[in-house]
């Protein structure tokens, strides 16, 4: 087992244990389920609509070639600066050296989880800058120094106190449990370091080919601040954001807000077609889009998975898997938690030591059919399984599946093992649910079902 | 090579294997056409009444659920006077705005002093404001969105930075639909886009503590829209 397997072992049995933390995520989904629903009932037919969309992100994806060289085109005429990068590597550097030659000191960021996926903060301050994260939710896991616990909802896991607590240990604030106060110290606070910041940075949700423009989502409006304070604006691109034409919004848009968040649209729906312009009062001198591949090149190479890039990081796989809603999302280790990140990690970070996460999950199809651009998620996660035994079997796995196969082709071998089995059962008691018993992976938290008095073949016979 | 060239040789390498549409039941490749998406796309949208009447009536509604002080005036003087009582209860000190027939007029009648962004303003006296006021391109009413850009809007910071935004609308920007609001956007705009076009629907707003819902996370508390 690789180091990240028996870390997501240890971590998830811990946490399926927790009470508590059960508790604060169930509340918080069933907060987010109610207000789904209320708003996917509008939309007169929610499943052509996934249809539409997911035929737009295939069109999209499968001729990204195209589409990307015509976005790139039309946003650099607008006096973009656009850069590519292969590697989290290249494109930490890029950022970087964009800071430095802005003589910056401070970077505001609006949320983006492309910028976790390249572990930016680390890189901005090691060089040197502060970095303030502005989204609330991101605000507050910065400053316990942890990974967004949800794509969409960072800080879910927390309860009021527990922030009230934060912003007192590290802002000095007076303790409160209104989350209206709390939420007002973080704007407060945050405002100043818009003013003062020298760089924005933010993430992309869509990037519009046609007409050359970057769409961000935001509803706190801390992208718009971001992309409005600074003088200099970076904006990450991966380089699946891209879609056709710009009336794909009108679908896009409220459908990540429905299904991601149960508002109907976001707050604000931003799009920015290159820095300030002649005759415009404010805005940014320079805006950069990084480009960024990533492992996202290999993932398409992957024809029976290449839909996978079509998420739109709405969150809703996470929000309905049962996986998720018992281990949380710190447990996998990975930047996009839940289905999505265990069928994408392995294409992204190594196949054998993420493989781990492609067996966490009951294959209930529930991811795919919340997904609103039609991901096969619980497939993939078969396919991963299936990509990983064939590219490096596992010796007492092939034993095992060899023996039971031999079994199951001898006629004579399972008439002696069902007698032996039942045989076996009643001494099982002995033993069960300690390390000496075979079954002790399933039977420490599980019955095993008993084998009946009477197989169907024996009473087919009775009946005759 | 540069990383331009390596990644979109990695993309037309991957890309020659096909792959399914998704929810095609063959499994078979095929082509979506251009354009067949986006004329489906209002039909999988919610409902729209129309005739105004009914659009006015949706706006409100969603006006109402996201929390946004909508006020259908019968004439200017009327959103003016409906101004200077928010003003007064409020107690508005300073107020920023853009120049615009009906922006021009409103200041005018609140005789507040103003903080005009057109020409570049100071970001701490800007922030300092009671309110900004803003003209806009459309109101859309499947979602109760007001279509802001750099140009209507005063620039960027204007609709966003100030706590109380007022946006001033004509009737006859009322728009139906998104798709419809994406197609004046083209119309309008088309070779020489504003820098920012922004789509804003209600106060800003937060859940991220204990999903509780807070208004004015980061912009404006307050989003008021006269519709004249």
């Amino acid at each position: 087992m690789t180091t990240f397997a028996k870390q997501f072992k240890a971590d998830a049995k811990r946490i399926t244990r927790d009470l508590r933390h059960r508790g604060l995520i169930l509340t918080a989904l069933k907060k987010y389920e109610a207000a789904r629903d209320a708003r996917q009932t509008r939309f007169p037919d929610w499943q052509s609509a996934r249809q539409t969309a997911a035929e737009i992100k295939w069109d999209a994806i499968n001729h990204l070639d195209k589409y990307l060289v015509e976005f790139v085109t039309k946003i650099e005429a607008r006096g973009t600066r656009v850069h590519w990068a292969s590697t989290a590597e290249q494109a930490r550097e890029i950022i970087l050296a964009t800071c430095r030659d802005r003589k910056a000191r401070s970077v505001i960021k609006s949320k983006s989880m492309a910028t976790e996926e390249i572990h930016l903060n680390d890189a901005l301050e090691k060089a040197g800058f502060e970095v303030v994260e502005s989204d609330l939710g991101e605000f507050i896991v910065q400053l316990r120094q942890e990974a967004p616990y949800h794509i969409v909802f960072p800080a879910m896991h927390l309860t009021r106190g527990e922030i009230s607590d934060l912003f007192h240990n590290k802002l000095g604030t007076a303790p409160t449990d209104n989350p209206e106060e709390l939420t007002m110290i973080a704007r407060r606070w945050l405002r100043q370091k818009y003013i003062q910041a020298d760089v924005g940075i933010t993430g992309c949700n869509f990037a519009v080919a046609d007409t050359g423009m970057v769409a961000i989502t935001t509803n706190e409006g801390n992208g718009r601040l971001t992309a409005s304070l600074p003088k200099t604006m970076i904006t990450l691109v991966g380089i699946e954001k891209v879609i056709p034409r710009l009336e794909d919004l009108a679908l896009l848009q409220p459908m990540l807000a429905t299904i991601g968040a149960g508002q109907l649209i976001s707050c604000y729906n931003s799009l920015y077609s290159g820095p300030r312009q002649p005759g415009e009062p404010d805005g940014p001198e320079e805006f950069h889009v990084v480009l960024m591949d990533n492992g996202r090149t290999r993932l398409m190479a992957d024809a029976e998975q290449r839909d996978a890039l079509h998420c739109i990081r709405c969150g809703s796989c996470l929000n309905v898997c049962p996986i998720y809603r018992n281990i949380g999302g710190h447990t996998y280790g990975t930047t996009y938690p839940g289905p999505v990140g265990s069928v994408i990690t392995p294409h992204l970070r190594g196949l054998q030591e993420w493989k781990h996460l492609s067996a966490a999950s009951s294959l209930c199809g529930a991811c795919t059919a919340s997904c609103p651009v039609k991901i096969c998620l619980h497939h993939h996660l078969l396919q991963n399984r299936r990509n990983a035994a064939r590219a490096k079997p596992v010796w007492w796995e092939k034993i095992a599946f060899n023996l039971f196969a031999f079994l199951f082709n001898s006629p004579w071998l399972y008439r002696l093992a069902k007698p032996l089995g039942r045989l076996g059962q009643i001494f099982h008691p002995l033993i069960k649910g300690t390390p000496l018993d075979p079954a002790y992976a399933w039977t420490q938290s599980r019955d095993l079902p008993k084998i009946p008095r009477q197989t169907f073949k024996e009473y087919w016979r009775s009946r005759r | 090579m540069n990383e331009r060239d390596n990644i979109l040789s990695r993309i037309r390498e991957a890309l020659r294997v096909p792959a399914p549409v998704p929810g095609a039941h063959d499994h078979e490749p095929r082509e979506v056409s251009e354009a067949e998406a986006a004329k489906t796309i209002p039909r999988w949208l919610p409902a729209v009444g129309a005739t105004f009447e009914q659009q006015v009536e949706l706006f409100r509604a969603n006006s109402t659920d996201l929390k946004t002080d909508f006020r259908l005036v019968a004439s200017r003087d009327e959103s003016f006077a409906q101004l200077k009582a928010i003003a007064a209860a409020e107690g508005w000190k300073k107020i920023a705005a853009h120049k615009g027939e009906l922006t021009d007029a409103a200041v005018a009648a609140l005789a507040l002093p103003v903080c005009k962004t057109d020409a570049g303003y100071d970001v701490r006296e800007l922030e300092a404001c009671d309110a900004g006021l803003t003209e806009c391109d459309a109101l859309v009413a499947q979602t109760g969105s007001v279509l802001v850009t750099t140009r209507s809007a005063g620039g960027r910071a204007l609709s966003i930075l100030p706590p109380h935004h007022v946006v001033l609308a004509r009737r006859d920007q009322l728009l139906p639909d998104l798709p419809a609001a994406y197609a004046l956007v083209r119309k309008k705009y088309a070779d020489n886009p504003p820098s920012l076009l922004c789509l804003i629907t209600g106060p800003s707003r937060t859940g991220d503590i204990e999903r509780i819902l807070v208004l004015g996370a980061h912009g404006p508390k307050k989003l008021t829209i006269f519709c004249v």
